[in-house]
């Protein structure tokens, strides 16, 4: 019970009516859109299991355009979420799915922005309000929204993540977890890296300038 | 700060320090959060708000859920009472008036505190909060019992569940009329003793209560097993102010609830699987929300 606080037990403040169908649902919105970061134009929404069974009565559809929007889970305008994105010009549609070795709540997104880049979301919430977004595009990862996470996509090469600790190394960052995904040898690999702090434009830019990475993304923590 | 795994530990750093309940768990709050003691009294200040703020809405407007199931029976029964109709008097009628009303605000998707989780957080504000205004307490002493709710919560938690999915509605309104039965006690001036006394037998009151939500949604039949968490606590802690002790301490109820909550079946835990959600009702309501869905 150490780190049990009095607000777990009385708290959190809440748009009901379930944690998970509803408060998780909230932050796999909010997940989705740090990882997005753009302004969208088309969202497709696929819900599996339990969350297809009962996302009507549990708003789990609000809940998750509200997230997309920027609200957090106490926002009583997650209740109007499906009209103002509506307002806002974004086409948005619901789909059942069945997916295969997943939490019986997750969903699955399709956005794309108006720039017209697609990303696709797998996501459960697994209870309380907590959630893990298990795959981002073509790539398997556990990523809770816990810790400021850089994701990298780079080509597979020998000393490229060494480049990339020693970065953040010379900023004393500290590394709370990495972990390093790849396809196959020599080809797109991925790499989650969990920090402690956020990093700052600069240090993300020198990143961003190693030979051989493509692109990287920085996810802020929920809170 | 001292931290407590039990009750009976709680009651024993109050009693050797000579401060009150409420004073163990807000010292204990301040260590784990390295907040000042005023802005951990705010933070639960601002969750009180919340609490009174959530109590008016199904009172004032015609509410319904989000699956159309539920919604109109605060108003119901607050109406009933203001025509003088209530069987148990104004008060009584209010506190189930008001349970009523906060826990169809959280299933019409209204903002709400969790207490200790949304399907349980009309108990705590009907009751005392209904309690606290007629008999005019003052702020800061609500504010104290809420945290000896708190504390008595963090050893649920701790020594079992409060999930229903873990350990069936036991474990949530269960929980929650414990809680609310101990800040009942504490705020009416009640000793250590009958504040974990009152916590003791609104526990043992509803232990093996199952879950079985109707369709798997937080409303039937948790919306009114809400009012019944409150007359429950409300119920204990009279006989506890008076001066009834619970033969079983508390710490020992916490452990039966936890064997008790271990040994329902699945079907009894919000899966929907058995109790009141497999009843020929329940599957008539879930086959007509079926087929309104995807
Ligand atoms: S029946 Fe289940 S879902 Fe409903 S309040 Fe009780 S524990 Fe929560």
């Amino acid at each position: 019970m150490d780190n049990l606080s009095a607000f777990d037990m009385i708290g959190p403040v809440m748009i009901g009516p379930s944690s998970s169908h509803t408060a998780g649902a909230v932050r796999i919105g909010n997940l989705a859109k740090e990882i997005v970061n753009n302004e969208y134009q088309d969202i497709k929404i696929y819900f599996h299991g339990s969350f297809k069974e009962t996302y009507k009565g549990h708003g789990t559809d609000r809940a998750i355009i509200g997230g997309l929007l920027g609200y957090k889970t106490d926002d009583p305008k997650i209740k109007d979420s499906l009209k103002t994105a509506a307002e806002m010009g974004i086409k948005f549609e619901f789909f059942p799915i069945k997916l295969e070795n997943v939490h019986p709540n997750t969903v699955k997104l399709e956005i794309t922005d108006v720039d017209g880049v697609n990303t696709t979301i797998t996501a459960s919430s697994v209870g309380g309000g907590k959630i893990v977004v298990t795959r981002l595009n073509n790539t398997e990862l556990n990523l809770k929204g816990e810790y400021y996470t850089l994701i990298t996509f780079h080509q597979d090469q020998p000393g490229l993540i060494a480049k990339i600790s020693e970065i953040l190394n010379i900023y004393n960052l500290n590394i709370a977890e990495m972990q390093v995904l790849r396809e196959r040898k020599g080809h797109q690999a991925t790499a989650i890296i969990n920090l402690d702090h956020e990093i700052e434009d600069q240090i993300l830019s020198l990143i961003r300038g190693i030979p051989g990475i493509k692109t990287s993304k920085l996810i802020k923590p929920l809170n | 700060m001292e931290n407590f795994n039990t009750v009976k530990e709680l009651i024993e750093i109050a009693e050797k320090k000579e401060i009150s309940l409420a004073q163990v768990v807000i010292d204990r709050e301040i260590k784990i959060t390295e907040l000042s003691e005023a802005e951990v009294r705010e933070k639960m200040k601002e969750t009180l708000e919340v609490m009174r703020e959530s109590v008016k809405p199904a009172l004032n407007q015609d509410i319904k859920s989000m699956s159309g199931l539920t919604g109109g029976d605060a108003k119901l029964v607050d109406q009933a009472r203001k025509e003088g109709k209530s069987l148990v008097g104004d008060l009584f009628s209010r506190i189930i008036a008001n349970t009523l009303a906060v826990s169809e605000l959280n299933s019409a998707m209204g903002k709400i505190v969790a207490c200790p989780t949304a399907g349980s957080c009309g108990i705590m504000p009907g009751s005392l909060l209904t309690l606290a205004e007629e008999y005019q307490f003052e702020e800061e002493k609500i504010i104290e019992a809420l945290f000896v709710a708190s504390g008595f919560g963090m050893v649920i938690a701790k020594q079992a569940s409060v999930s229903g999915a873990a350990g069936g509605c036991q474990a949530e309104c269960g929980s929650a009329s414990a809680m609310t039965a101990a800040a009942i006690t504490y705020l009416m001036g009640g000793s250590n003793q009958a504040v974990a006394s009152a916590a003791a037998v609104a526990l043992k009151n509803l232990l093996g209560l199952v879950c079985d939500p109707v369709a798997g949604l937080v409303e039937v039949p948790c919306i009114k097993r809400n009012a019944i968490g409150s007359s429950n606590a409300v119920t204990a802690a009279e006989m506890a102010l008076a001066g009834v002790e619970s033969v079983i301490p508390i710490d020992e109820v916490i452990t039966a609830m936890k064997e008790v909550g271990d040994a329902l079946p699945e079907s009894l835990k919000e899966t929907s699987c058995g109790g009141l959600a497999v009843t020929p009702t329940a599957c008539r309501i879930k086959k007509e929300l079926q087929t309104e869905s995807l």
